[in-house]
C-alpha cells in the first residue's frame, strides 16, 4: 500500500537538547495511525515537523512524495492545504463566529460565491453535529464543542491528510466517545488519512489501525492495537495500563533526597 | 579577579548582542510587514474593521482627554497672557499648542496605551492560544492576514485621532476663554485664523501623527508577535509596548521638532 507520510531516520533538536533521535515512520493512505507516549517524548514536534513549521536537523519528512523541509514557502502553503490539523485546544479564532472559523479557510482560498460557502459550512458544521451553534462565539462553547467546531474547520477544504495533536485533552467522557467516533468517521468518509498524537491509551486503540510508541525521542515499538494491547514489552504495558511501577520513574532525576535534605551528613 | 571584570563585561557584551539582534529582528518584521501588506489593499475591510477597533473604539479617551487639555491650556494661557494686556492671544495660543504638540503627543501616547496595548495583547494572545499557529498550518500567513490590516488600521487611524484631540482641544479653550472667562469671540477666532498657518503648523502635526502612527503600531505588534506564549510573556510585552512607544513618541516629537521649527 502506497504510504502517504514517510518519515525518514529523522533527528531534530532544540537549540543543542535533543528531541528525535533518528524516527522511522511510514503512514499508509486512508489510514489512521496513532502515535504515543509521554509528553515531552517528541510528538507533537513530529507534527509539526510533518507541518513544515520545523526543519529536521537530520533525515527526511516526505508528505505525498514531497520533501518537505525543501519546499520553499509557496510550495509549503500549497502542500498545507491539502492538510488539516487539530491543535490540542482548538486554536480557534476568537474573533470568529462558529460559522465564520469553519469557513476561514473557504473564504482565504477559494473564489466560491458567499452562498455555496455557506452550504458547505453548514455541511461540515451538521457532520459534527453542531450546526445548530453557528452563531455562536468560540467563548460560549464548552471544551467538547470547541475540539469539534475546530474538527470541522480542519477538514473544511477535505484535506488528503488530518493531523490530530491531543484531541483528546480535558474533555469528559461523552465528549471523548464523541470526538473519537468523529475522527473515525470523517477520516473513512472523506478518503482521508489522519496522523492521531495522543495519550489517550484506550479511546485512541478503539479507532486507530496502527499504533507507532515513542520514549524520549526514538520509537520503542509499533505495530496493531491488539499487538500493543497484548505487548508485554515493560514500557508499552505500564503505559496501556496506567501503571505506577513500571521503567518509567515516578520521580524525576536529581540528587537523592537525603543528600539533599542534608541527612546523609548527618548520619555520617 | 580577572573574573570580577570579565563577568559584567559577559554580561553586558551579552546584552549588547541581544539588543542588537532584536533590533534587526523588528527591521525585518516591519519589512516584511510592508512587503506583504497586499491583502490589506485588496481585502480593504479587513483594514476597516481595525480602524474601528483603533480609532473608534479610541475616539471617547481622545475627545475627553482633548477637552480638559484645551479646558486647561485657556485656563493657565489667560492668566499669563493677561498680565502682558493679551488676552485675546489666548486662541492663538490653544491653537498652536494642540496642533504643533500637543494633538499629535497626547493623542499619540492615548493611543499607545489604549490601542497599542490592545493590539499587543490580542496577537500575544492568539500566539499562545496556537492561533497564529492554526492559521499558518491552514496555509495563510498571519503577517499579511492578522498584522498589515492592524499596521495601515493604527496608521490611517493615528492622524484622524489627532485632528479629532486638536480640534476638540481648541473647543475646550473656546469654551473657558470665550464663554467662562468673557474673551472677545471675534479676536479669539481671528488671532487664531491669522496665526495659524496650514503647512507650517497643521501640515506638520499631521506629518508627526503619522510618524507617531508608523512607532506605535509597528513596537504594538512586533512586540505582540515576538510575545512568549504565556500569560507572563503576554504581559510583559503589553508592559514594553506602552513604555517604548511613549519614549519613542518623545524622542522623535524632538527630532521632529527640530527639524520642523528650526527659527520659524
Amino acid at each position: 500500500m502506497e504510504n502517504l507520510v514517510e518519515i525518514k531516520d529523522v533527528s531534530f533538536a532544540y537549540d543543542v537538547r535533543p528531541v528525535l533521535k533518528g524516527i522511522n515512520m511510514v503512514v499508509p493512505r486512508g489510514k489512521i495511525v496513532s502515535i504515543m507516549g509521554l509528553s515531552g517524548c517528541g510528538k507533537t514536534t513530529l507534527l509539526r515537523l510533518i507541518g513544515g513549521s520545523l526543519k529536521p536537523t537530520r533525515g527526511e519528512v516526505r508528505v505525498a512524495g514531497q520533501a518537505i523541509s525543501t519546499l520553499g514557502q509557496e510550495a509549503l502553503y500549497e502542500m498545507r492545504r491539502k492538510m488539516g490539523m487539530l491543535f490540542q485546544f482548538g486554536a480557534l479564532f476568537t474573533d470568529l463566529s462558529v460559522f465564520d472559523n469553519v469557513a476561514f479557510q473557504m473564504r482565504e482560498h477559494t473564489d466560491l460565491p458567499e452562498s455555496m460557502i455557506r452550504d458547505l459550512t453548514l455541511m461540515k458544521l451538521d457532520a459534527v453535529g453542531l450546526r445548530g451553534a453557528q452563531h455562536m462565539m468560540p467563548s460560549e462553547l464548552s471544551g467538547g464543542m470547541a475540539r469539534r467546531v475546530a474538527l470541522a474547520r480542519a477538514v473544511a477544504l477535505d484535506p488528503m491528510l488530518i493531523m490530530y495533536d491531543e484531541p483528546f485533552a480535558g474533555l469528559d467522557p461523552i465528549s471523548l466517545s464523541v470526538i473519537g467516533d468523529l475522527i473515525r468517521h470523517l477520516n473513512d468518509a472523506l478518503g482521508a488519512t489522519s496522523i492521531l498524537v495522543t495519550h489517550d491509551v484506550q479511546e485512541s486503540l478503539k479507532i486507530v489501525d496502527y499504533v507507532y510508541f515513542m520514549a524520549e525521542g526514538v520509537v520503542v515499538t509499533h505495530g496493531t492495537p491488539a499487538d500493543i494491547r497484548n505487548s508485554k514489552a515493560p514500557f508499552v504495558h505500564q503505559f496501556v495500563w496506567g501503571e505506577m511501577d513500571g521503567p518509567v520513574p515516578f520521580h524525576y532525576s536529581g540528587a537523592a533526597i537525603a543528600q539533599q535534605l542534608g541527612l546523609e551528613r548527618a548520619h555520617a | 579577579m580577572l573574573d570580577l571584570v570579565a563577568a559584567p563585561l559577559r554580561r553586558l557584551g551579552r546584552q549588547c548582542i541581544g539588543a542588537v539582534w532584536r533590533l534587526g529582528f523588528a527591521s525585518r518584521f516591519f519589512v516584511f510587514v510592508l512587503l506583504r501588506s497586499g491583502t490589506s489593499f485588496r481585502r480593504f475591510r479587513l483594514v476597516i474593521k481595525e480602524i474601528y477597533f483603533a480609532g473608534v473604539l479610541s475616539l471617547i479617551i481622545i475627545i475627553v482627554s482633548g477637552l480638559f487639555v484645551g479646558m486647561v491650556l485657556g485656563l493657565q494661557g489667560y492668566e499669563t497672557l493677561q498680565k502682558y494686556g493679551s488676552a485675546e492671544a489666548v486662541g492663538t495660543l490653544v491653537a498652536l499648542s494642540l496642533t504643533r504638540e500637543l494633538g499629535p503627543v497626547v493623542a499619540a501616547l492615548l493611543f499607545a496605551s489604549r490601542a497599542g496595548s490592545a493590539m499587543t495583547a490580542e496577537i500575544g494572545l492568539m500566539k499562545a492560544t496556537e492561533q497564529i499557529s492554526a492559521m499558518e498550518m491552514m496555509a495563510v500567513d498571519p503577517i499579511a492576514r492578522v498584522v498589515g490590516p492592524r499596521f495601515w488600521g493604527g496608521l490611517i487611524s493615528m492622524p484622524l485621532l489627532a485632528a479629532m484631540f486638536s480640534a476638540v482641544g481648541v473647543f475646550g479653550g473656546y469654551l473657558i476663554a470665550v464663554q467662562l472667562i468673557g474673551v472677545d469671540q471675534g479676536a479669539f477666532w481671528s488671532q487664531m485664523q491669522s496665526a495659524v498657518d496650514f503647512r507650517n503648523d497643521i501640515i506638520n502635526g499631521v506629518i508627526k501623527s503619522v510618524v507617531f502612527g508608523v512607532a506605535v503600531t509597528a513596537i504594538a505588534l512586533f512586540e505582540g508577535y515576538d510575545a512568549p506564549p504565556t500569560a507572563e510573556g503576554v504581559s510583559r510585552a503589553t508592559t514594553r509596548t506602552v513604555v517604548t512607544s511613549s519614549l519613542a513618541i518623545l524622542g522623535l516629537d524632538f527630532i521632529l521638532t527640530a527639524l520642523m521649527f528650526r527659527g520659524a
